[in-house]
């Protein structure tokens, strides 16, 4: 998709998933803080995605920058009364970004199962500290009374979530214009030679490790920032948004939707959080089973999760499409 | 000591066989549950129950590494990490379903509980014994690996399955039984951590991280390397909740990182 | 005397006690035609991977160009003008082609870095990549993936990209190697056809290809220097006939 012999101009299906996120602020007016929450994780696991999926980094510790931005931006506002949103939203990118570069820095060196257990332990230890804290932290009560000012001095955060979720919109439009250009560009077709073949990349002349901080740090950001977004909307911050758990979460979201590929970022978490949103609370067992069974169906057989099956689909109508039209003739 | 023999199983099927299977508390819990079924349920004896955990969760893992595992040997790490993690909640869900919320009762019986004076102390029988069974497993592995071909076998096949096979090594049975070893140690371990470790449906995840910290510092492929490293951990992990309970984990968590970082290979690891 | 395009000075490499590489002294002149060549297990491969970077020596010096390089990092030699192919195909196989190339043409130049402007709009890239393929005769291929050409033309890939970064001293491990002999002729041109101002090492185990190429031959035995000189003098040299080339009577 990317690289030196692709198109980069906006085909007009990729207007699609906005439009479609104007008719449901629209369309549905009681759905609108679930829709707020589909937003700020599309971000999220697109920030996942550019590591993941295109630079090879497997990480289990993404929840870590998610859950710092969070917390960032929830302490400033509850303890230290600090309630401008876009100030909140820079403390929490900044934050992210520094854990971002401090860990990737000392962690990039390492590959496979040691990066994947110091991404871990990192979150780990966030998480640690975000349960004993308490006095910072709410600990495992979590912080309430997150308060946010109205969005340019006038939209304020309404119980309808309408201020939310056009918030949520605008950040998210902006993230993804950002990691569509970079996708596109030399940078972008670098990460994906890192990830095809880190060897050759070294032979090449990149200087692998700094890259990998670099993109690795950019990741991070993007992901506090969508943490802090979360602590906005819901005004409250708990420890669920750090540990394993929600770094679990978040790679299920990506590689349902499709590793690797732009949209798989916006499809993953649609189609999870609408599932648990709906079966969670009936049926929390069941839940847990289904998406356990979903995962492997995936990983065995869908690799390329909801967008790769879509792929393949198409491809076999249009090879059906051919050989009617062949034998036509 | 739960931990050792829990995780070195874990340090077999990662460490030799390579496979990233975050799943292994899956087979712990499903020890601890099968032993405690038996002994409850069936009346048996406790070694009786013990054994059945082993060769009940072995058996169930040659099933499942012959239909599902044997598939992802080649298809690598994400692929393997999201299987594994899918692998602990349908197990996760599947355990609360039948089980319900409760952890598994556990009675030991009489001759296990209580004192042993030794070294003028007096120690937890239970907690000896499971010291002396974890020497006594870390023996055995040990002489199965290191004297017998079968660990340089396994690596072999792992590193290049065609050529080990053309050698004559039967591949699919050495990994079918090494991973049926690696988890019916950690059903093993399961069963006699049910005393200290209560097996309820939230197990696998729980204390995934602890198995894996046990490994990763450990090293993976040593058979030495967790059993120091269980060792160190339990130690750290009483002396921290005594003496500076705020902080709670986060010095484990702190650990890891400087030892991965100062020995990316654990402290006794075995793929340089 | 001229500075060497690329030297070593008793280059040492002991993995604990096994000893791969032993006092290697070596001088590849600018322009020049060198191959290395030895029994298996010689420690060529070693030796490559310590000039590239991949490894870092125990002892001894790496200059190039006259700079000491010893320390420095793969990154920063291969900006100084050393490039390399793969003895075991080592390309981005997913990918054209042309993308292969455009990488290492845009590392070079320092396009890959950016990240605001698409990289097909770097059209000075792709076309000096479409040059480089015209000349190695696959521009066919520019838009195939790579892992499904067949290998001989891989090969010739895997020599593109090398080139794509206009190298001054250009390593190349068994170019040849696995390449079907109706596909290794063509190899053959292609190196006959390299820039002569580039320096170049070839290691191979094709003594018809070693001989029609090179100008000078070193001889690695067991991670010594065993004998270096002409083409003539090595065939003449009874040591190597005896170590070497009877294997390759054999073979």
């Amino acid at each position: 998709m990317s690289g030196y012999t692709s198109d980069p101009r906006i085909r007009w299906t990729e207007w699609l998933p906005w439009l479609a996120a104007i008719a449901f602020f629209f369309a549905m007016p009681e759905y609108l803080s679930l829709g707020a929450r589909i937003l700020i994780y599309i971000l999220t696991v697109l920030s996942l995605d550019l590591i993941l999926g295109y630079a090879g980094i497997i990480t289990l510790g993404h929840s870590a920058f998610f859950g710092l931005g969070a917390y960032t931006a929830g302490v400033l506002s509850a303890k230290y009364g600090l309630t401008d949103p876009f100030l909140q939203l820079l403390a929490a990118a900044v934050a992210a970004a520094a854990l971002g570069m401090a860990t990737g820095a000392v962690i990039l060196r390492t590959k496979a199962l040691t990066l994947l257990m110091l991404t871990l332990a990192i979150t780990s230890i966030l998480l640690e500290i975000a349960n004993k804290a308490s006095w910072l932290t709410g600990g495992a009560d979590g912080l309430s009374g997150v308060k946010t000012d109205p969005i340019l001095g006038m939209f304020k955060f309404d119980i309808f979530g309408r201020t939310a979720f056009i918030y949520c919109l605008i950040a998210l439009f902006i993230g993804w214009l950002v990691v569509r250009r970079l996708i596109y560009s030399p940078f972008g077709a670098m990460l994906t030679g890192i990830r095809e073949n880190t060897v050759r990349m070294h032979a090449i002349g990149a200087p692998v490790y700094w890259r990998l901080v670099l993109v690795y740090t950019m990741s991070a950001t993007m992901a506090g920032v969508a943490g802090a977004l979360l602590t906005q909307v819901n005004q409250f911050v708990g420890l669920n948004v750090l540990g394993l758990e929600p770094s679990g979460d978040l790679l299920v979201m990506l590689i349902l939707g499709g590793v690797g590929r732009l949209y798989g970022a916006f499809v993953g978490p649609v189609v999870y959080l609408i599932a648990q949103d709906y079966l969670a609370k009936q049926y929390p067992e069941y839940w847990y089973f289904g998406i356990g069974v979903l995962l492997i169906v995936v990983v065995l057989f869908a690799r390329g999760g909801v967008l790769g099956l879509v792929d393949k689909c198409l491809q076999a109508l249009s090879r059906h499409r051919n050989s009617a039209k062949a034998s036509a003739r | 000591m739960i931990l050792y023999v829990i995780s070195v199983g874990l340090s077999v099927t990662m460490g030799l066989m390579g496979f990233i299977n975050l799943a292994h508390g899956v087979f712990a819990m499903a020890g601890g549950y099968i032993f405690a079924a038996a002994m409850a349920r069936f009346g048996a004896p406790f070694a009786v129950a013990v054994i059945a955990a082993f060769l009940g969760v072995a058996a169930a893992s040659v099933v499942l590494e012959r239909l599902l595992y044997s598939r992802l040997y080649r298809s690598g790490e994400l692929a393997q990490v999201l299987f594994s993690i899918g692998l602990i909640l349908v197990s996760m869900a599947s355990a609360r379903m039948i089980f319900g919320d409760q952890a598994a009762r556990v009675l030991l019986p009489d001759y296990l509980r209580g004192q042993l004076h030794m070294l003028g102390r007096d120690f937890p029988t239970y907690r000896v014994v499971l010291i002396g069974i974890s020497a006594v497993i870390i023996v055995l592995l040990w002489f199965g690996v290191e004297r017998t071909r079968w660990g340089a076998m396994v690596r072999a096949a792992v590193d290049n399955r065609a050529m080990a096979q053309s050698v004559g090594i039967n591949t699919s049975v050495l990994f079918m039984g090494t991973f049926a070893l690696g988890s019916g140690l950690a059903g093993l371990g399961g069963a006699l951590g049910a005393d200290i470790l209560p097996v309820q449906w939230g197990y696998p995840f729980e204390h995934l991280v602890y198995f894996l910290i046990v490994v990763a510092i450990g090293g993976l492929g040593s058979l030495r390397g967790p059993f120091i490293a269980a060792l160190l951990i339990g130690v750290a992990d009483t002396a921290c909740k005594y003496w500076i309970p705020e902080f709670g984990a986060f010095l484990i968590y702190a650990a890891t990182i400087a030892i991965l970082l100062w020995r990316p290979m654990g402290l006794f690891g075995v793929r340089a | 005397m001229p500075a060497s395009a690329l030297e070593t000075q008793k280059l040492c490499k002991s993995f604990g006690a096994l000893t791969v590489a032993e006092d290697i002294d070596f001088r590849l002149e600018p322009g020049a035609r060198h191959a290395l060549i030895g029994p298996n297990g010689a420690g060529k491969t070693t030796f490559v991977n310590m000039l590239t970077g991949r490894i870092a020596p125990s002892s001894g010096r790496i200059l190039l160009g006259g700079e000491d390089l010893t320390k420095a990092s793969q990154a920063a030699r291969v900006s100084r003008g050393l490039g390399r192919t793969f003895q075991v195909t080592t390309l981005f196989r997913s990918l054209p082609v042309l993308d292969n190339v455009a990488l290492a043409i845009a590392e070079r130049d320092g396009v890959a870095r950016r990240m605001w402007k698409p990289a097909s709009k770097y059209s000075e890239i792709a076309d000096e990549a479409m040059q480089l393929l015209a000349k190695l005769e696959i521009a066919a291929d520019a838009r195939t993936p790579v892992q499904d050409l067949p290998y001989g033309r891989q090969r010739l890939v895997e020599i593109a990209i090398a080139l794509g970064l206009k190298p001054k001293v250009l390593l190349l491990d068994e170019p040849a190697a696995g390449v079907p002999s109706q596909d290794s002729g063509r190899i053959l041109e292609v190196l006959a056809a390299l820039p002569g101002d580039i320096a170049i090492l070839i290691i191979e185990h094709d003594m018809d290809l070693v001989f029609r190429f090179a100008q000078r031959i070193t001889v690695l035995v067991q991670g010594q220097v065993l004998v270096e000189g002409t083409p003539q003098e090595i065939a003449a040299d009874a040591r190597v006939r005896s170590v070497y080339l009877g294997e390759a009577t054999h073979a």
